[in-house]
């Protein structure tokens, strides 16, 4: 898709980004961890409802465990708008959320935190 | 709370703080490949008095560009790395990231020390496990880690180190000093 050449890349975003949320910034999902998983679950949509292309790619991309700071980057548009869509489709049942495990249980944690550095000597 | 069976995925955040050009972006990209992240936040009544508003006082929300990256460790082991906006006035976009997070990396400058000292604050009072890495720039005077220490009046137990983020090998070093202080922090206060 070529635009007018006077309206490249750098005039930014044609569409103010909560434009997408029809203005809301607030949504469930506003505690939701940037690295918290996103997986889609399959279910069937509600009769009637009609999902944006952004919601769309979001199932899409989703379709394995992913988190929400890649889903924002692969959509390229800002942590707050993707909580938005996100909160939208949990809300639908069409996605389920995790959030990340917890530092709390010194054991599971101890062996976690070991596997890490052997992974980070083995880069 | 737990990690959970080992068959869940999980997933770890790194925090990478510093001065404005200190080198997070560097770090960040000598280990893992860089993604960026923009965040469209509405200002909250926690960036008033800290953002000075004065002549755009019709601005609710402010636009934050960072880098982050992603190690896999192993399938269903994934470290994340967020090199976060270092100016005080993103103080809102630290609470949220340092939440759960594993430890923060302070990159510091020896030639613009203090531009570390909100990071060092912030940390120590969250209880966040952190180390300071002074990142050696090409003619930057060098100073012995203990001399840093001192200047940033740092606990005995804080890790620090030299390091040059460009290399890949000493950037590994830096996460690993880390990941290892934050081991010993939970290893010792089972005691």
């Amino acid at each position: 898709m070529s635009g007018p050449e006077w309206l490249d890349d750098e005039a930014g975003p044609v569409v103010r980004p909560f434009a997408l949320t029809r203005g809301r910034a607030r949504s469930s999902a506003d505690d939701m961890d940037v690295i918290a998983m996103v997986t889609a679950t399959g279910e069937r949509r509600p009769q009637g409802l009609v999902l944006g292309p952004e919601q769309e790619r979001i199932l899409h991309i989703s379709r394995r465990a992913v988190s929400v700071a890649d889903i924002a980057s692969d959509l390229d548009l800002p942590l707050g708008v993707v909580r938005v869509l996100l909160g939208d489709l949990k809300d639908q049942g069409l996605i389920s959320v995790r959030a990340p495990a917890a530092m709390a249980t010194p054991r599971a944690s101890e062996r976690v935190l070991k596997e890490v550095i052997n992974g980070l000597r083995a880069l | 709370m737990d990690f959970g069976p080992s068959d869940e995925p999980v997933a770890l955040k790194i925090l990478i703080a510093g001065g404005f050009g200190v080198g997070k972006t560097t770090l960040v990209g000598a280990v893992s490949e860089i993604r960026p992240l923009r965040t469209e936040e509405v200002l909250s009544d926690r960036g008033i008095g800290i953002d000075d508003l004065g002549g755009v006082e019709g601005k609710t929300t402010t636009t934050v560009a960072m880098d982050f990256g992603r190690i896999t460790i192993r399938e269903g082991l994934v470290v994340y790395l967020f090199g976060t906006p270092g100016q005080e006035r993103f103080w809102f976009m630290w609470d949220e990231l340092s939440y759960g997070a594993l430890g923060a990396v302070v990159l510091a400058d020896t030639r613009r020390l203090t531009d570390c000292f909100p990071s060092v604050d912030y940390f120590e009072q969250r209880g966040t496990p952190f180390i300071v890495a002074v990142n050696c720039f090409d003619g930057a005077a060098r100073y012995e880690p203990e001399d840093v220490r001192i200047a940033l009046d740092l606990d005995p137990d804080v890790p620090v180190l030299n390091c040059d983020v460009r290399l890949r090998s000493s950037a590994k070093t830096v996460l690993i000093t880390l990941v290892e202080h934050a081991l010993k922090k939970i290893t010792t206060s089972r005691y």
